[in-house]
C-alpha cells in the first residue's frame, strides 16, 4: 500500500466492501424507482442500514477467530432461549410471532440462528478428532444441534428457516469431510420422503405454493399470481429493460412484494438482463471472495465457518432467484443486499463481518506457532 | 465395532479443498441456470411478456356508440340521446350485496320499487351482465356515489347516454323502445359491446327492426390502471361513431296531436299522404311510455300496463283487427260500378232486406237510394241488394286492390293483415260453400271480414287519389306511384258519396271541418263486437261488448292530399266516437290553433294530457301489491 491512504483505512477489506456497495447501491437505485422516484420509504433506509451494518461488520472483523470460537456456544444457547421466549410471547399475544421488538431494532432469533448454526457446526467439527469423522460420534451431536432450533421454528411455523438450518449444517458437514455416502443417502431419502411429506405433511395452501410454480398460469389470480407477474416483469424487460423509472409492473402494483422478495423482477423490468447479469456477476465475486477466505484460512474452524457462511448467503440468493424466475416455489426469502428489509440485511452483514474477521485472522496450522 | 480408519487433519484439509471446489462449481452451475432462464424469459419470450405487461397496464373500456336519432319528415326529433350519469352494479365484483344496495338506495334516493327491481335483477344476473341501479342521475348524486367508490366494490358509475323520446307514450308503438341485452342475445353473439353498461338495443318497433342502422360503432377508451383498478391516466381514446339518424315520413306534431286527441279511448289514428303513401301519423293509444322501458321498468308500472283492458302493449294501428263495418262500403261501391251497376239506379230501403226467410236489418228506413246517397246514409239495404246482385267474389278483389287484408312490407316487427274473404277462402278454411248471407254480411263489412286500421287508412288514401300508393315509414325519394286502374268517373261517384257523408245529409255531418275552403269526405262505420242480441245493439252495457266506432276519410275533397282512418274500440259508433277525432286531427293540419283549443278543452275534462294522466294513474297504482315484470318484456 502506498502512503497516501492511512494504514487503518488501507487495511480494510476493500474488495468485499466494493462488491457489497455495488449490490446495495444498485438495490437502492431499484428501490428508489420502485417508490416512484423517492428515497422514502425504502431506498434511503436501505443505504443507511447498510452503512450502519457495514460499520458493525468492520468492528466484528477486529475480533479474533478465538473470540468467535468462544462465543459460538453461548450464542447458540442464547438464541435457543430467545426462540422459546418468542414462542411464549406468541402464546401470550395469541398467534404466531417471530420477532422481539427491542425498540430500535426488531430481533428475529430464527433468522439470526442461520449463521449461528454454521458457527456451531464448525465449532463441533473443530473439536471432533479427525479420525472420528466416520463414526457415529460425528452424527448425533450434529443432529442435536440441528433439531433443537428446528423444532422450535417449525412450531412457529417457519419451514423455510428449518430448511435453511439443515442446509447450513449440511454444507459445513460436507466441507468437514463427512462421508459422501451420508449425502447420497440423504439425497435418496429426500427423493423418497418428499412426495410423502408433500401429500400427507403439508397443508393445502402449502401444497399450492409448492406446486403452482410448475404451472402458474393455471391459477393466475391465486397462488400463481406472484410468479406470473414476476415472469411478466422480467420477460417484458427484455435485454436492456424499460429504462429507469419506467417499470409498469412494479409502479402499477401488479408485481407483489416488488421491493422485498421480488426486487429482482422489479430490477429486471427496468434494467433488463443486463442488470440481471450485473447482479449475478457481483454475487459471483462475493462467492469467490467467500470461498477464497475459506481456502486461505489456516484453521479448520475458520475454513468451515467461512465456507458455511458463504453458502448461507448463497442459499438466500439461490432460493430467491430460482423463485423469481419461476423455477422454485414461492418462499418468503429476500435477495441479499438488494431487497429492502432489516432482518435479512442484519443476518447477511453478520456473515460478512465474521468472514472479514477470518480474512483478517487466517490463523496458523495446527502445530505451527501463531 | 467399525474398522477405525485413520484420518489426519491433513487429509481433512485436502477433502475440504476438493469439496469447496465442488461447492463452488455447484454454485456456478446454479448461477448459470438462473442466467439462462432469465435470458430465455426476457429474450425468447420477450414479445409474449411485453404483451402481457401491456394488457396488465392498459384497461380497455368500450364506449357504447350513441344510437342514431329518429327524426320526423321535417327533421324534428322523435328519439334522441340524452347525456346522463348512470350507476351500475357488476355482479361479479360485488362483495357486500345487501349493504351495497342499501348504501346506493340511500345515496340515490331510490324508491322501494327500484330497490326491488335491483334485487330481482341481481338474483338472475349472470356475472358478466351489469345490473342498472339508476340512470338519468344529476351530477350531485352521481358524485356522491363516485366519492364512495372505494367502499363500494362492484359499483360502476359512468357518464353515458340514454335514449330519450320527447313525445313519450305517443310514439311508443311507432318507435318501440330500447333495453339491455338479454342473456340469450349475448349467448348468440358474444360481442363484449353487448354487455357494456349503458349499451341498449332495440326491443320493439322501429328501434328493433332498424337496429343495424341505428347502432353505430363503439369507441374505446384506453386507461392506465393499477392492479387495484385505480386509473392512473388516460391513454389514447377512439371516439364512438354514432349510428345513422333515420328520417321517418311521420309528421311528429300531427302524430302527437292524434295520440293526444284519442284521449281516454282505446284506438288508433293513421294518416297517409295519399299522393305518395308516406305514413304521416300512426298513433295507437293507450301506450306505454318507451322512456320507462329504456330505464328498466318497475313492477308497479308493469302491472299498470298489464291490468289495463285497453291493452297498452298492443299497437292497434298495425296489430288490431276489426270488422270494418260500413267503412268498406266505398270499396263495395267501386266493385258494383265496375260490374255494371248504374250509380243512379235506386233501391228502396224499407228498413231491411229479406233473404229467404231472414231479414237483414238496415239502420233506418231510407226510402229510394241511389249509390251516392246510400253511401251518405250508410244504407245497408242498398248494399245488400247490389252486393247480392254482383256477388262477394266480385267485391273482394276491389277491397284487396284498395289494400284491405293486404300485407305491406314495412320495418315493423309484427303486423296483422286480417281477412277479405271469398268463396275460395271459405272453402279452404271451413270446407263450406259461400252463402248469400255471407255476401250480405261481408258487403257491409261484417261476418268474416277483418282489417287493420292501417289498411283502412290505405283504402281511404287510394280512393282519394286513385293512385297505387305503397305505404312507407322511412322518408326517401320514391317513384311517383301509378294509377290503380279505377275509372275516374267511378271514383267520382264514390268520392261524392263520401263527401255527402260529411258535407251533405250524411252520418257524419257533425264532424264537418270548420275551415274555409277545406272540406273532408269520409265514411263512418260501426262494427258489432258480438251478435245483435235483442234491442241492445251493442250501444250500451259492458265496455268490451260495445260496438267499435270507425271512420275513414280524406281531405280536401276537391284535391285530396290526406287519407286517414280512425278506429275507436268499443266507441259505439263511427259518427259518434271516430269522426270527431278525424275532424280535429285534420283540422290540425290546416289550423293548429283551432285544433289545440279544441284539444285543450277536452283534456281539461279528461284529467290532463297523456303524461299527466299516466302519472296520476301510476300514483294510484303505487302501494298496491304487484307481481314482478319479466326481465325482457318482449319475450
Amino acid at each position: 500500500m502506498n502512503g497516501i491512504v492511512p494504514a487503518p483505512i488501507a487495511a480494510l477489506p476493500w474488495r468485499v466492501i466494493f462488491i457489497l456497495a455495488a449490490l446495495v447501491g444498485f438495490g437502492a437505485t431499484v428501490l428508489y424507482s420502485a417508490a416512484g422516484g423517492h428515497f422514502e420509504p425504502w431506498a434511503g433506509k436501505h443505504v443507511i442500514r447498510f452503512v450502519v451494518l457495514l460499520t458493525m461488520a468492520i468492528a466484528m472483523s477486529r475480533m479474533t477467530l478465538e473470540f468467535w470460537k468462544s462465543m459460538t456456544f453461548p450464542l447458540y444457547l442464547l438464541l435457543l432461549v430467545l426462540l422459546v421466549v418468542v414462542q411464549l410471547m406468541g402464546f401470550v399475544g395469541g398467534g404466531s410471532q417471530r420477532w422481539i421488538n427491542l425498540g430500535i431494532i426488531t430481533l428475529q432469533p430464527s433468522e439470526l440462528m442461520k449463521p449461528v448454526m454454521v458457527l456451531a457446526a464448525a465449532w463441533f467439527f473443530d473439536r471432533l478428532p479427525p479420525n472420528r469423522i466416520y463414526g457415529f460420534d460425528a452424527i448425533w451431536p450434529l443432529g442435536a444441534i440441528l433439531l433443537l432450533p428446528s423444532i422450535l421454528v417449525i412450531i412457529q411455523p417457519d419451514f423455510d428457516a428449518a430448511i435453511a438450518y439443515a442446509f447450513g449444517l449440511g454444507v459445513v458437514g460436507f466441507m468437514a469431510g463427512l462421508p459422501l455416502i451420508y449425502f447420497i443417502s440423504a439425497g435418496v431419502g429426500v427423493a423418497v420422503l418428499a412426495p410423502l411429506v408433500f401429500f400427507f405433511g403439508l397443508k393445502a395452501y402449502q401444497q399450492d405454493r409448492v406446486l403452482i410454480f410448475l404451472n402458474p398460469e393455471n391459477d393466475p389470480l391465486g397462488a400463481g399470481y406472484h410468479i406470473t407477474q414476476s415472469k411478466i416483469a422480467i420477460g417484458s424487460g427484455g435485454i436492456f429493460g424499460k429504462g429507469f423509472g419506467n417499470g409498469t409492473q412494479s409502479h402499477l402494483d401488479y408485481l407483489p412484494e416488488g421491493h422485498t422478495d421480488f426486487v429482482f423482477a422489479t430490477m429486471a423490468e427496468e434494467w433488463g438482463i443486463v442488470g440481471g447479469f450485473f447482479i449475478l456477476f457481483m454475487y459471483y465475486l462475493l462467492m469467490r471472495w467467500g470461498l477464497n477466505v475459506a481456502m486461505q484460512s489456516k484453521t479448520r474452524y475458520g475454513q468451515l465457518v467461512a465456507a458455511g457462511l458463504t453458502c448461507t448467503i448463497f442459499f438466500y440468493i439461490m432460493i430467491n432467484l430460482l423463485m423469481v424466475v419461476g423455477l422454485a416455489p414461492v418462499a418468503g426469502i429476500p435477495l441479499p443486499f438488494v431487497s429492502h428489509g432489516g432482518s435479512s440485511m442484519l443476518t447477511m452483514m453478520l456473515c460478512v463481518g465474521i468472514m472479514m474477521s477470518i480474512e483478517r485472522h487466517p490463523g496458523a496450522k495446527r502445530g505451527q506457532f501463531q | 465395532m467399525k474398522v477405525q480408519k485413520q484420518v489426519t487433519s491433513g487429509q481433512l484439509d485436502f477433502t475440504f479443498t476438493r469439496r469447496a471446489a465442488f461447492v463452488g462449481g455447484v454454485q456456478a452451475a446454479i448461477g448459470l441456470t438462473v442466467a439462462a432462464r432469465m435470458s430465455y424469459i426476457a429474450v425468447a419470450d420477450n414479445e409474449k411478456y411485453k404483451l402481457l405487461a401491456e394488457s396488465n397496464r392498459v384497461n380497455l373500456t368500450i364506449i357504447p356508440p350513441r344510437r342514431g336519432w329518429f327524426v320526423d319528415r321535417y327533421g324534428k326529433p322523435i328519439a334522441t340521446n340524452r347525456a346522463d350519469f348512470r350507476v351500475d352494479i357488476i355482479p361479479d365484483r360485488l362483495v357486500e350485496k345487501e349493504q351495497t344496495v342499501k348504501t346506493l338506495a340511500e345515496l340515490l334516493a331510490l324508491s322501494t320499487d327500484d330497490v326491488d327491481r335491483i334485487h330481482r335483477e341481481l338474483k338472475l344476473a349472470q356475472g358478466f351482465q351489469p345490473v342498472q341501479v339508476a340512470d338519468g342521475l344529476d351530477y350531485e348524486r352521481f358524485a356522491a356515489v363516485s366519492v364512495r367508490l372505494p367502499d363500494l366494490p362492484g359499483v360502476s358509475p359512468r357518464q353515458g347516454y340514454s335514449r330519450f323520446y320527447p313525445s313519450g307514450a305517443a310514439v311508443g308503438h311507432l318507435i318501440g323502445y330500447v333495453g339491455t341485452v338479454s342473456a340469450e342475445e349475448y349467448q348468440k353473439n358474444k360481442n363484449p359491446l353487448l354487455i357494456t353498461p349503458g349499451f341498449k338495443v332495440g326491443k320493439d318497433g322501429l328501434e328493433k327492426t332498424l337496429e343495424d342502422r341505428l347502432q353505430g360503432e363503439p369507441g374505446a377508451k384506453r386507461t392506465e390502471v393499477t392492479a387495484r383498478g385505480k386509473i392512473v391516466r388516460d391513454l389514447a381514446t377512439r371516439p364512438d361513431i354514432p349510428g345513422k339518424p333515420v328520417q321517418l315520413t311521420i309528421d311528429i306534431d300531427l302524430h302527437n296531436y292524434a295520440a293526444r286527441r284519442l284521449g281516454l279511448e282505446s284506438g288508433s289514428v293513421v294518416i297517409f299522404d295519399c299522393l305518395t303513401g308516406d305514413i304521416l301519423t300512426m298513433a295507437s293509444m293507450p301506450c306505454y311510455d318507451p322512456n320507462s322501458f329504456s330505464d328498466g321498468i318497475g313492477r308497479v308500472e308493469w302491472k299498470m300496463l298489464n291490468s289495463d283492458d285497453h291493452i297498452p302493449m298492443l299497437n292497434k294501428a298495425l296489430q288490431g283487427l276489426y270488422p270494418p263495418g260500413s267503412t268498406v262500403k266505398p270499396a263495395a261501391a267501386l266493385a258494383m260500378l265496375h260490374h255494371g251497376v248504374d250509380p243512379e239506379e235506386t233501391v228502396v230501403c224499407g228498413g231491411g232486406y229479406r233473404l229467404g226467410n231472414r231479414v237483414f236489418k238496415c239502420l233506418g228506413r231510407h226510402g229510394p237510394m241511389n249509390m251516392a246517397n246510400a253511401l251518405m246514409k250508410s244504407c245497408n239495404t242498398y248494399f245488400y241488394a247490389m252486393g247480392r246482385r254482383i256477388g262477394y267474389d266480385a267485391i273482394a278483389p276491389f277491397a284487396k286492390a284498395l289494400g284491405l287484408g293486404q300485407e305491406f312490407i314495412l320495418p315493423f316487427p309484427s303486423q296483422r293483415y286480417g281477412t277479405i274473404p271469398d268463396s275460395a277462402w271459405k272453402m279452404r278454411k271451413y270446407d263450406q260453400k259461400w252463402s248469400e248471407s255471407d255476401t250480405l254480411n261481408a258487403t257491409i263489412g261484417q261476418g268474416y271480414v277483418s282489417v287493420s286500421p292501417f289498411q283502412l287508412a290505405m283504402m281511404a288514401a287510394r280512393i282519394a287519389s286513385g293512385l297505387n300508393i305503397q305505404p312507407e315509414i322511412i322518408l326517401k325519394k320514391r317513384q311517383v306511384p301509378g294509377r290503380l286502374g279505377f275509372p275516374e268517373e267511378h271514383l267520382a261517384v264514390v268520392r261524392e258519396g263520401m263527401n255527402r257523408v260529411v258535407n251533405g245529409a250524411g252520418t257524419a255531418v257533425r264532424s264537418k271541418l270548420d275551415i274555409p275552403g277545406i272540406a273532408m269526405a269520409g265514411k263512418t262505420g260501426t262494427a258489432q263486437v258480438r251478435r245483435i242480441s235483442g234491442s241492445q245493439r251493442g250501444q250500451s252495457g259492458a265496455w268490451k261488448y260495445r260496438d267499435h266506432g270507425l271512420f275513414v276519410c280524406f281531405a280536401p275533397v276537391d284535391n285530396p292530399r290526406y287519407g286517414a282512418s280512425v278506429v275507436i274500440e268499443h266507441g259505439m259508433g263511427g259518427a259518434r266516437a271516430a269522426a270527431p277525432i278525424a275532424k280535429d286531427v285534420l283540422t290540425f293540419l290546416y289550423d293548429r290553433e283551432k285544433a289545440m283549443a279544441s284539444l285543450e278543452a277536452l283534456e281539461a275534462g279528461w284529467g290532463g294530457n297523456i303524461e299527466q294522466r299516466m302519472g296520476s294513474k301510476y300514483a294510484a297504482f303505487q302501494g298496491q301489491p304487484a307481481a314482478p315484470p319479466p326481465l325482457d318484456p318482449t319475450i
